[in-house]
């Protein structure tokens, strides 16, 4: 029976790499995610976990070896966060193309500079179009599940896509707090051996990620973009089947107390948990708020959100990063386009917020619903607002 | 469903143990079956200088709020040299406990720095050096069962022993005595 135990979170997520036996952990420290790599060094070194371990001097060299081990059929993982994820953003290319389903934790972190060690989303946004499979958790059960979910959809013959795991720094990497870990028995029936389709082979060498001249490259893109289209279905698939097995249920978007509810907030990550708490009280007042959480992020759930947010009247979009000299939040703006050619759809109102490690309490929550559904009637010549930013 | 819910601010300096008691305490609370979160300041932290950890505890229902804690009900404090630095009693609940690692009585406290309400003192650094344990954290634990009821003994022991192993007995030992010479004032 899988035990209820505290533990911290990074340190379930290498547990959860454990369970799902990896080959390889190839990896380089940098706050908050080094004790999750910490965690699976002590592991390997304990003889606890059968892998190779290896240092590297670089997150560009710890993708980079990622890609061989991989490539060579090897379960591969690693994580990383902010600066890091940046200097391995050309390696991530590379790794989503010659389809290696490499799966990484990222410990969403700001960028520099200044340099701030704080969570917000701006790392993960920068790499949003580099063709991995990307899904972001709320809490330490989710990261945990998911990591174990993201090897079976990665490695599933109809993917074969690598998979980030994004999970906010500190305010959940570090927290200590109840986790089931599944037994590594149920673990290893729910995913079966990696079984890689065309594994580099000294015995037959091949050349993979060669020269792609103007008549294939364009062909090559496309089938990458239908693959992650069609991985959709396969996540769908992990998921039901994780609820069978384990009993907990995911969906790439997740509808809290939305029942007749005229106004929404949206959020992604650690933040959705505050903001349930939140909706409670306002629906305690006798307010009509429900709550939207984005859980995966690539492929973007197109017809999931369009369902999640068809009856209400305002929307209320909460980004963790900037598009400077753009529309504002990365995620708001994509839920403006899925909205577009849809008939009945809400009003959209952007907020950008909890930049660098800013909290958003409860109180932020409602302060911001309110100024939301103000902006929604009164119309607004901006296109998103910055939530409790000092002028 | 907020009046369920138990928050804990400690207060210690880099090195003495302020995220471990942290720690320790929501794995008690959570193998006595209960829902807890522990988390630190999280600020780069230096050897010597303030900080903080804290902890969430609810008995009854999963805790979902991941924001700072502004109000805490108890407030720990490992190093009593912080009491002159910092207000530790800044956003204390009306009717709040401070539990105090001091040789001086709870009225000196009171006058000294105007301390009022629940007040909880335990000369914990004299117990810890005498129990042969150089911090003083683990010993504060006992502090917080006597002052509070968030944990048990029973629930302590198993996080002790993951962590401590061989000196598990001996942090166990100094959390009890702490628990008998623990003075409480309301």
């Amino acid at each position: 029976m899988a035990k209820r135990v505290g533990l911290e979170v990074s340190v379930a997520v290498g547990d959860a790499a454990k369970l799902a036996d990896v080959d390889v952990v190839a990896a380089y420290p940098i706050t908050p995610q080094t004790h999750i790599v910490e965690h699976l060094a002590e592991l390997v070194a304990n003889g606890e976990l059968r892998a190779a371990y290896i240092p590297v001097e670089s997150e560009h060299s710890a993708m980079s070896a990622c890609l061989g081990a991989s490539a060579v059929g090897a379960r591969t993982f690693t994580a990383t966060a902010s600066q890091g994820l940046e200097l391995m953003h050309e390696v991530l290319y590379v790794a989503s193309a010659l389809r290696l389903p490499i799966v990484m934790a990222v410990v969403n972190r700001a960028l520099s500079a200044p340099i701030s060690i704080w969570c917000d989303h701006s790392d993960a946004m920068a790499v949003r179009d580099s063709g991995w499979i990307q899904m972001f958790v709320e809490n330490g059960q989710e990261a945990v599940d998911n990591v174990i979910c993201a090897f079976r959809i990665g490695e599933d013959r109809r993917v074969l896509l690598p998979v980030m795991i994004h999970l906010d720094g500190f305010s959940l990497s570090h927290v200590i707090e109840p986790i089931i870990l599944p037994e590594q028995s149920e673990v290893a029936r729910f995913l079966p051996p990696y079984d890689p389709p065309l594994p580099l082979d000294p015995e037959k060498p091949v050349t993979v990620g060669a020269f792609a001249p103007p008549f294939i490259y364009t062909e090559v893109k496309w089938a990458q973009e239908m693959t992650l289209e069609g991985a959709k279905e396969v996540i769908l698939e992990c998921w039901r089947e994780f609820a069978n097995t384990f009993g907990r249920h995911y969906s790439p978007v997740e509808s809290y107390r939305t029942e007749g509810a005229k106004v929404l907030l949206m959020t992604m990550g650690s933040l959705s948990e505050t903001a349930m708490v939140a909706v409670d009280k306002m629906r305690d007042e006798g307010k009509e708020v429900g709550l939207i959480k984005l859980r995966l992020w690539r492929p973007f759930p197109f017809a999931e959100l369009r369902q999640a947010v068809r009856d209400a009247e305002v929307l209320i979009v909460l980004d963790r990063a900037l598009s400077f000299g753009g529309p504002g939040g990365p995620v708001c703006s994509e839920v403006k386009a899925a909205l577009y050619r849809e008939a009945r759809r809400p009003e959209v109102v952007g907020f950008v917020g909890g930049l660098g490690g800013r909290d958003i309490s409860m109180a932020d929550f409602e302060e911001m619903v309110n100024q939301g559904i103000k902006l929604a009637e009164a119309g607004s010549e901006r296109e998103f607002e910055i939530f409790g930013v000092r002028e | 469903m907020s009046g369920k819910l138990i928050e804990i601010r400690w207060h210690g300096r880099g090195g003495q143990g302020a995220v471990t008691s942290a720690e320790l305490v929501a794995q008690a609370a959570i193998n006595e079956g209960k829902y807890a979160q522990a988390f630190p300041s999280f600020t780069p932290e230096r050897r010597g200088a303030p900080v903080l950890a804290f902890n969430r505890i609810n008995a009854e229902e999963p805790i979902r709020s991941r924001a700072e804690v502004y109000r805490p009900d108890i407030v720990i404090i490992l190093d009593a040299t912080l009491l002159g630095i910092l207000d530790v009693t800044s956003g204390l609940k009306d009717g709040g406990t401070v539990i105090i690692n001091t040789k001086k009585s709870v009225e000196q406290i009171r006058a000294e720095f105007g301390i009022n309400g629940r007040v909880a003192t335990v000369d914990a650094s004299r117990i810890a050096q005498e129990a042969g344990i150089p911090a003083v954290n683990t010993t504060m634990i006992g502090a917080l069962i006597k002052a509070t009821n968030v944990i048990t003994f029973e629930g302590i022991k198993e996080p002790l022993e993951r962590r401590f192993a061989r000196v598990a007995e001996r942090n166990l030992k100094a959390m009890e005595r702490a628990y008998q010479e623990t003075v409480i004032r309301e």
